[in-house]
């Protein structure tokens, strides 16, 4: 039947090839959607576990950078910021870091008490510090947010703090109460506008987030410390260092999941398409009997299972896919984006074992004499 | 004749039920394994998040206002209160005790420091490193390095009974020391054991044993701030509300939860005149990294559970359609349709058991060989969980093999025995 020498016969030879791939998958409707369902499960716990792998790091990062700030510049002792630090900063790192200048001064109440005020830019110390609880933020000049512990100390329930700063005097509006529970807490905060007005003192300190993995953050400050050679350009180490132990730790039990589950799917598959091959002996000892090649008969169970896998690859990734990013909706707030780039590390899997479980039966089936199978033994 | 049957099924078609028995197994080893991870990590990632520092700081309750600018304070040192030295030891008697991974207690000095290169008004802070402590007998060490873990030190850390200081590294820059060099406090000479990289405020301060600078201060006893980190539960509905509004079951409750408040109120209840407050930056943003990794991998052992049922399903049902001709002749010479279904489920209930037991113990193997690779600390599953995993493991082969089994008796015996179905 193979390799006969007229064109004309072997394009009959494939048209019946076809129409055997075709009749078998029809006619045995329910065997073979039972193999299908395990590919598509397979292959869509794969995608879902690598899909995740992939980002859930990315996930967990961006959480980190709720811990505020990892990298700071401070003022060299008796030598103040550049002016257009601010500029400097976004025209070396970009415009996706959020630099916070802070500027300090220490104030006097009337009867002596002294106390720090800060002035920051509130809009972006609202978004690098999230863990900042506040009542109500300042929206108007002159309005304050006082911690908790200097408003207990400075005993002002809510009336205006009237402060002198070298001589000049300025009545401040506590408007919110902030609690951090560190320093912060006994401290006033207002507009960085107000504060130099003021008081005429520039920022001594500018925090700053910088997204991206450690490496990135490393790069970013020795690319800091070469543009404002007059300051200290510091990573924070305390949240650099915690982010790279939990991350390498998740990542690690992440893959070792995978590993185990990937591996669990593709023995399901296997189970499943090997009793697919066995329950159709009696199609191969028919064919065999007919005066089959073992050559062709395998390729036909071959080119049936590679279908599968394909079918059952391009579902199942559809599905995977879905479940990866709810999953990423349901715990991180934010949908896991499916990589098309697995796309073909997936198809390419899955026909890989669907073939290999179709014809690890056939090589043992091969051993049976076709007499034997069709007589029932 | 009903446990001939079962028996001699096993006994004769060794192969197939090796490979069926191997399905369960290895579906319920996975299961296992992924259970003692998603219930381990999240103690586990606790654990590592202590690395972000403390997440508890306790002050005296008639402390005046702190005025600090960029790690400097300008308040007089004499100025304000302080807490015993003596009582911090019963921290260790508090009802989270085990959930406290170490203190340290803080004692800012003004010191003049001084070098061959001159000398200079600086922040001296008295502090434990690893300092041995007993409450009623039992003995611990606690410190910095347990509560400050990034601390990097160049030479060594000081030991907690000597006068040697440590310096931070902006200062050892400016005096041009070294360590192993001497330097002096206020007139009288010391030796810098190490020098320190903490990477923030601190490398500009220099750190001696608590003793030393209580001693500069005259203040024998004297403690100005405590920093604790704890391991703690994500906060949620009831850990935030007010324990003044709760009635007692509640109370009792929330007490007995290791939330950073109750901890707080706990450790505000043990050291006299105290006020605790949660860290908001560290306490605030673990509690949400937890859950997070937490949920993530709950999420994928679901996914884990559901892969290993489709698995031993798959298995039981080739394993069943196999047996078609067994049926169609138990069948033929009379035996009833509950009767065939009895036999198998009674089998498959006995593949369960086995391949279940085999399965949660290797599971349990392999969530502590995860657990000391990944972490260096085993996970261990708990045994408990052990009737649940097998009952799970019955309850999947159950429905694996259902569909199976029903359409084996649904067959005509004589199509069957003919070969033809």
């Amino acid at each position: 039947m193979i390799g006969s020498p007229t064109p004309r016969r072997r394009s009959g030879g494939s048209s019946m090839f076809l129409r055997m791939l075709l009749r078998s998958a029809l006619v045995r409707r329910g065997r073979s959607l039972a193999a299908l369902l395990a590919v598509v499960v397979a292959a869509a716990v794969a995608t879902a576990m690598m899909n995740l792998y992939v980002d859930a790091e990315a996930k967990l990062r961006h959480e980190f950078r709720n811990y505020g700030a990892n990298v700071v510049v401070v003022a060299n002792e008796g030598e103040p910021l550049p002016a257009d630090v601010l500029d400097r900063i976004t025209s070396t790192l970009g415009r996706d870091v959020l630099a916070v200048p802070f500027a300090y001064a220490v104030a006097h109440k009337a009867d002596g008490t002294s106390v720090v005020v800060a002035g920051v830019d509130l809009d972006r110390v609202k978004r690098l510090n999230s863990w900042w609880s506040v009542t109500a933020w300042p929206t108007a000049q002159n309005q304050a947010l006082v911690g908790v512990r200097a408003a207990a100390a400075l005993a002002s329930n809510g009336r205006p703090i009237d402060l002198n700063f070298e001589g000049r005097q300025r009545s401040l509006v506590p408007v919110g109460e902030l609690r951090t529970g560190a320093a912060e807490d006994s401290r006033i905060y207002l507009s960085l506008s107000d504060f130099t007005q003021w008081t005429g003192v520039t920022p001594s300190s500018v925090e700053i987030l910088v997204p991206g993995s450690a490496d990135e953050v490393t790069a970013a400050v020795k690319r800091l410390s070469t543009a404002l050679p007059t300051a200290q350009v510091r990573p924070v180490r305390q949240i650099m260092e915690a982010e790279a132990r939990v991350l390498g730790k998740t990542r690690s039990s992440l893959y070792a999941s995978a590993l185990l589950i990937i591996l669990t799917a593709m023995l399901c598959v296997l189970a499943t398409l090997t009793g697919w091959v066995l329950d159709r002996r009696r199609d191969f000892a028919i064919m065999k009997a007919l005066g089959a090649s073992e050559r062709l008969v395998s390729g036909l169970f071959a080119t049936e299972a590679a279908a599968l896998g394909l079918i059952g690859a391009l579902i199942g990734f559809a599905l995977g896919a879905a479940v990866a990013a709810w999953i990423g909706r349901a715990n991180f707030h934010s949908a896991v984006v499916p990589r098309f780039s697995l796309l073909p590390a997936i198809i390419l899997g899955s026909m890989a074992i669907a073939t290999l479980s179709a014809l690890l039966p056939i090589s043992l089936l091969r051993r049976v004499q076709p007499a034997m199978i069709l007589r029932g033994e | 004749m009903f446990v001939r049957l079962l028996y001699e099924s096993f006994r004769r078609q060794k192969r197939r039920k090796l490979l069926a028995g191997a399905a369960v197994a290895l579906g319920v080893t996975v299961t296992t394994a992924m259970l003692g991870v998603a219930t381990g990590i999240g103690d586990k990632i606790n654990q590592e998040l202590r690395s972000t520092g403390s997440n508890l700081l306790v002050t005296p309750k008639d402390d005046t206002l702190d005025v600090e600018i960029g790690g400097v304070s300008l308040k007089p040192p004499s100025d304000g209160a302080y807490l015993n030295e003596a009582d911090l030891p019963k921290i260790k008697g508090m009802f989270w005790r085990n959930n406290i991974v170490g203190f340290t207690p803080m004692l800012p000095v003004n010191v003049d420091i001084g070098s061959t290169r001159g000398s200079a008004k600086t922040e001296l802070v008295g502090t434990y490193f690893n300092r041995q402590l007993q409450f009623g007998k039992e003995k611990f060490t606690t410190g910095v390095l347990a509560t400050h873990p990034w601390w990097k030190v160049a030479g060594e850390f000081p030991a907690d009974g000597s006068a040697d200081v440590l310096l931070g590294e902006l200062l050892a820059q400016r005096f041009n020391v070294h360590p192993g060099d001497e330097i002096t406090l206020d007139g009288k000479p010391h030796r810098v054991a190490g020098v320190l990289s903490a990477g923030g405020t601190d490398d500009g301060r220099a750190f001696a044993p608590l003793a030393l600078a209580q001693q500069l201060l005259a203040k024998p006893g004297a403690v100005r701030r405590v920093y604790v980190s704890a391991l703690t539960k994500p906060e949620d509905e009831l850990a935030r509300r007010d324990p003044k509004t709760m009635n007692p079951q509640m109370f009792d409750r929330w007490y007995c939860s290791p939330y950073v408040q109750s901890i707080a109120y706990q450790l505000q209840e043990t050291i006299p005149n105290s006020r605790a407050e949660q860290i908001r930056q560290v306490a605030q943003n673990e509690g949400n990294i937890l859950s997070r990794i937490k949920g993530l991998m709950l999420l994928i052992t679901v996914a884990a559970l559901l892969a290993s049922a489709l698995a031993v399903s798959a298995a039981m049902a080739t394993a069943i359609l196999e047996r078609r001709r067994e049926v169609g002749l138990m069948k033929a010479l009379g035996a009833g349709k509950i009767a065939v279904a009895v036999l198998f489920f009674a089998e498959s209930t006995l593949l369960a058991v086995i391949g279940g037991t085999l399965g949660f113990t290797l599971g349990a193997f392999l969530a502590r060989q995860i657990g000391l690779s990944i972490f260096n600390s085993q996970i261990t599953v708990e045994p408990v969980l052990f009737p649940y995993v097998l009952a799970l493991a019955a309850l999947v082969t159950f429905i694996g093999s259902a569909a199976a089994i029903r359409k084996a008796i649904r067959f005509d015996p004589v199509h069957v025995l003919r070969g033809d179905a």
